[in-house]
Order: C-alpha cells, then structure tokens, then sequence
C-alpha cells in the first residue's frame, strides 16, 4: 500500500483492522474518538462488529467475551475511561486472555481535562486493576508507530495470553502523519486451543475464568503466570537509542515527550554537549539494560515526562541510583517545549541537579 | 464573490488551513472580514490556533467558548447568528468534519440558504485513507450535504502527505480532484500547496497556502 496521511487514531484502527481484528467495543471520549468513529465506518464494509456500548465497563466486558472466544478485539478510551475499565482488565489478566486497550492519555486526575498528557504511566505499567497482573505497554511516538505498535500488541497477545495496552497521548493520536501500512499485519497464526469455540462433542469444554475456590491453586495459577511474564520480560524488551554512544547527558523519554526531547538533543549537539536520548518503546518491560549500560558512561539523565514525575522511578530502579536523574515535565495537558529540555540537558551537563 | 464561504470536508482534509487562508485573503480587498469556527468535533487543532494572527490582520474571529481548552463542551457561540443574520460582513465559515461535522450547520442553513449569496467549497485530499478515490470523496460530499442541508458549489483540491508532499502527490491529486469535479458536476477551483513547495514545484493551476502551527516541528 502506498502512503497515506492518517491521524494517529485513525492508524490505530486501521492496523487493528489489518491485524484481523473483527469486533470493537467502545464508548466515545475525547482525545480518542476518531478510533470509534473509524470502526463504525470500516467495521460494517468487511463483516465486523462495531458496537458502541453504554459504558466503557459494558465494553471491556464485551472485550472478555469476544477474547473468551479466540477471536482478535479490541476497545478504545482515554484515562477517565480506562479507569473505568480497570475491573475488566483484572478479569482479562485473570483468565489469561489476549486483547488489546488503547489508552490515548488526557490529563487527570479525575475528569482532567481534554489535551494530552502521559500520567498513566503508574496505572498502565504498575496494574490500575487488582491483583497480582502486569499487562503488555507499548508506547508509539509517532502516526506510523501507532499502526507498527497496535499489530504488534495483538501478536504479543496472542503470544504470550496477556491484555496489552497501547499507551499513547492526545497529541499523536490528533496529529498527522504518512503512514503505510501492509495489506495484512499478522506477523503469526497463533492457537487457541482453550477457547470457548463449542466442543461439537469432541473434546471436554472449555472453562475461562478467574476465580479459584482453592487457593493452593490460585497460588500455582498466578505463579505459572508469572512465569510466562518472565519469558515475556526477557524477549520482547524494545527500545530506540539515539546518539547514545558517546552520551554525556541521557535523556529519558517516550511517546510525544521523545519527539520533542529529539528536537533538544539536535539543539544540544549543535551546542557541543553530547546529548542522547533512550526512547523506552516497551515500557512494560522497563528497558532496563540500555539504562544500565549508559549509567556507566553519563553525567545524569534527564527524565522527560508529561506527568509529575512516574518514569523517572524506573530509571533509578535500572540505573541503581548510580547517577542523578532530574525531571523536566509539563503537565495538565502542556507539553514541554525542546527549549525547555534544552535547558535540563544544560542543567546536567553543569552539574546542576 | 460571495458574501459567505463554507469549507466543509472529510475531516483532515485541511479545512480550517484553507478557511484561514481564504480570511486574510478576503481582506485584501473587503473591509469587514469574520472567521467562525463551527467544528465541534475536532479537539485540538482548529482556528482558535491561529487567533492571535487573525486578529492583527483585522478579522474577526468567532469560535466556540472552550475551543483548545480543556472543557469538552461542544457548544457554538451565539455570536454566530450575527454571521447570518448580518449581512455586512464578508463570513469564512470552518465546518467540522465529515457529516458529524456538518450537523452544527444546520440551524444556520436556512438562514444561509434564503440569503443565498455563498460559496460552499468541498475540501479534498486523496492522501486520506478513506477518500482516496474520487467516488469515496463524493460519498462523503453526499453525506456531508445531507447532514448539513447545503449543496457543494464548488471543489479546492488540498491534496497532500504533510511533510512527503512531492510533485507526483500534487499532480496525481489534481487528476483525481477533476474527476471528481466530472463526477460532481461542480467547478474545481484551485489546487493548494504549502507555500514554499508550491514556489519550487511551481505547477500550473496551485495556489500558495500558510500552514498554521499550534506545537512545533518535532522530528
């Protein structure tokens, strides 16, 4: 397919579409409307399913449903909405099943407010529902990533049966970008043998569910779970390094706050301090290693956030407090400009922190 | 010319860029030029961005109460029954999208349509996944009339990739721009280009047009 100009929410559900996602459950709220609008365009043209429940908790549970029986799905929201959510997405954890949320952040906390924000970081990589869970976060920075990265969540889905989460911003998922997308984004064919697809008579059923009355099993069950988190911690970290390798100052940052913090490392360059930036594209799991390998070389990071301050943790933990790390953030739907990362990349190479 | 110029379109298209514009356009030679914002659907970049400019060049801007402010309140301003109603003023009005977009129109049509002195202008760009043909774009121009009770009378093809717009994007745009103007039976009449491309590639029959900007260029 040739390029197209898409928004960053009409990518999304385009490459879902492509992905072999057939059912969409959602209910609209702003800044990520145009995925609902999108689907109920597209939905009815190729046989699948666009329903706008009643609520964003009808939805996710339509979600669990649609997933129950082995067929790809997915439902959209942003933070006051995935709040609402979160219950659904303990039972998905639960159960083991795939499916994918996309969360197009907007400030909280509360009702917030309409412009973007990343302050769902906390919710989206520490749980936000009960339980012991982690779920797949992906975090794309740009219009072509938000199509890359929502194929990609269903196949590590799939792969490994855990919910994933794309954890964009209102900024990329309004703004504008060409795109290609390939005709058809499955990367693999996974099995589903414990779907609830009818025995025909042929096999015992199928049970999907989450409560366990004895609780020696509930224990096995959450620590085989665990199990395959470890595998998915291990394979699947992906992360972008840019002009890294002779860092002085290690700027942090994913999603719009790496496109902006890009713009502040060419400025820094151009004013000879050796600035890069580590773009964590998986933020669950953390990209650990590339934090830790550049700590050996820094003065300091530079955490860039659109949140008070929730990556930043994850940076110490990786680095071991080896070197300071500063904030430099925007919240309540602002966004740091490259002169003000600029400025924090200068703090640091001064030694001021 | 007429006294009041709608842009509607799919949305995306590059509307509210046209209707800016189109405004400071129309007061090279109009004494009293307004600009109202009638998208109710799209939260972030919309005409509001470009107030400040607006407004130095002497145009009046009209835009709902919360537009690129945090409250989701799709409400329009009462001042734009002054747009209507008025007839002193040459009007730019900025549609929201699709025919989602097209509905905030309709209480205003009847007065638009008596008055019968407009300009409705479909705004189309072959780069946008769901009118890349020229029969989807007149699907959507179909929709768009229904909901907004006002007839197209004329197509400006808006054509464009963002930052990977090159010649074969303008020229391939202008082709499908005409069959639709066959199709529609309407006049096509312009085709634009982002200012500097527009000087390098220099084609016959484009228009320069300023990209307004609410962030940065980010890399």
């Amino acid at each position: 397919m040739a390029k197209v100009l898409m928004k960053g929410n009409e990518a999304i559900a385009e490459a879902a579409i492509r992905s072999g996602c057939r059912h969409y459950f959602g209910y609209p709220i702003t800044p990520q409307t145009e995925i609902a609008a999108y689907m109920a365009k597209r939905m009815p043209k190729i046989g699948g399913t666009f329903l706008q429940a009643e609520s964003e908790i009808s939805a996710i549970n339509m979600v669990y449903g649609v997933s129950s029986a082995g067929l790809r799905v997915m439902t959209s929201s942003s933070s006051p909405g995935v709040s609402l959510k979160q219950e659904g997405i303990s039972y998905l954890a639960g159960c083991d099943l795939p499916a994918l949320i996309v969360n197009v952040q907007r400030g909280g906390p509360g009702l917030g407010g309409i412009q973007p924000s990343q302050s769902d970081y906390f919710q989206a990589t520490k749980g936000g529902g009960h339980g012991d869970y982690r779920l797949i976060v992906l975090a794309p920075a740009s219009v072509q990533e938000m199509a890359d990265l929502t194929a990609k969540a269903f196949d590590l889905a799939d792969k490994y049966r855990m919910p994933a989460m794309l954890l964009a911003d209102g900024t990329i998922g309004q703004m504008m970008e060409p795109v290609e997308l390939p005709e058809d984004m499955r990367t693999a064919v996974y099995e589903k043998p414990w779907a609830v697809t009818g025995t025909q008579g042929k096999r015992e059923h199928n049970i999907v569910n989450s409560l366990y009355l004895v609780p020696e099993q509930l224990e096995k069950k959450n620590i085989e779970r665990y199990e395959r988190y470890r595998l998915y911690e291990q394979n699947e970290v992906m992360v972008e390094e840019y002009m890294t390798e002779d860092a002085d100052v290690c700027v942090v940052a994913f999603g719009i706050a790496a496109r902006v913090s890009k713009n502040a490392i060419t400025a820094a360059r151009a004013k000879g301090i050796k600035a890069g930036l580590i773009r964590p594209i998986t933020l669950y799991p953390f990209p650990k290693e590339a934090i830790r390998k550049a700590a050996g070389h820094v003065k300091g990071f530079v955490s860039v956030e659109l949140s008070m301050g929730q990556m930043i943790d994850d940076i110490r933990l990786a680095e071991g407090c080896a070197k300071p790390v500063t904030l430099c953030n925007r919240v309540g739907g602002m966004i740091p400009s490259p002169d003000e990362v600029l400025k924090a990349i200068e703090k640091m190479e001064g030694g001021e922190f | 010319m007429k006294r009041v110029t709608l842009f509607a379109g799919h949305y995306g298209s590059g509307k509210t860029n046209l209707a800016v514009n189109w405004a400071l356009e129309l007061k090279k030679t109009h004494e009293r030029v307004v600009i109202a914002d009638l998208d109710i659907v799209n939260p972030y970049f919309r005409t509001k961005d470009s107030a400040e400019m607006l407004s130095a060049a002497g145009i009046e801007v009209i835009s709902p109460e919360f537009a690129n402010s945090n409250v989701d309140l799709p409400a329009l301003p009462a001042e734009l029954y002054g747009v209507v109603q008025n007839r002193q003023r040459h009007a730019v009005l900025d549609i929201g999208g699709d025919d989602r977009g097209a509905y905030a129109l309709g209480r205003f049509t009847p007065y638009i349509l008596e008055e019968n002195d407009f300009d409705m202008v479909f705004v189309a760009n072959f780069m946008r996944p769901l009118t890349q043909t020229p029969e989807d774009a007149l699907g959507v121009m179909r929709e768009i009339e229904q909901a907004g009770g006002i007839p197209f009378t004329s197509i400006v093809n808006n054509t464009n990739l963002g930052r990977l717009t090159d010649r074969e994007t303008v020229l391939s745009g202008i082709k499908k721009a005409e069959e639709l103007s066959k199709l529609a039976g309407l006049p096509l009449g312009c085709t634009t280009v982002e200012e500097k491309l527009c000087r390098e590639l220099n084609i016959s029959g484009t228009v320069p047009i300023v990209l307004q900007r609410r962030y940065f260029d980010i890399i």
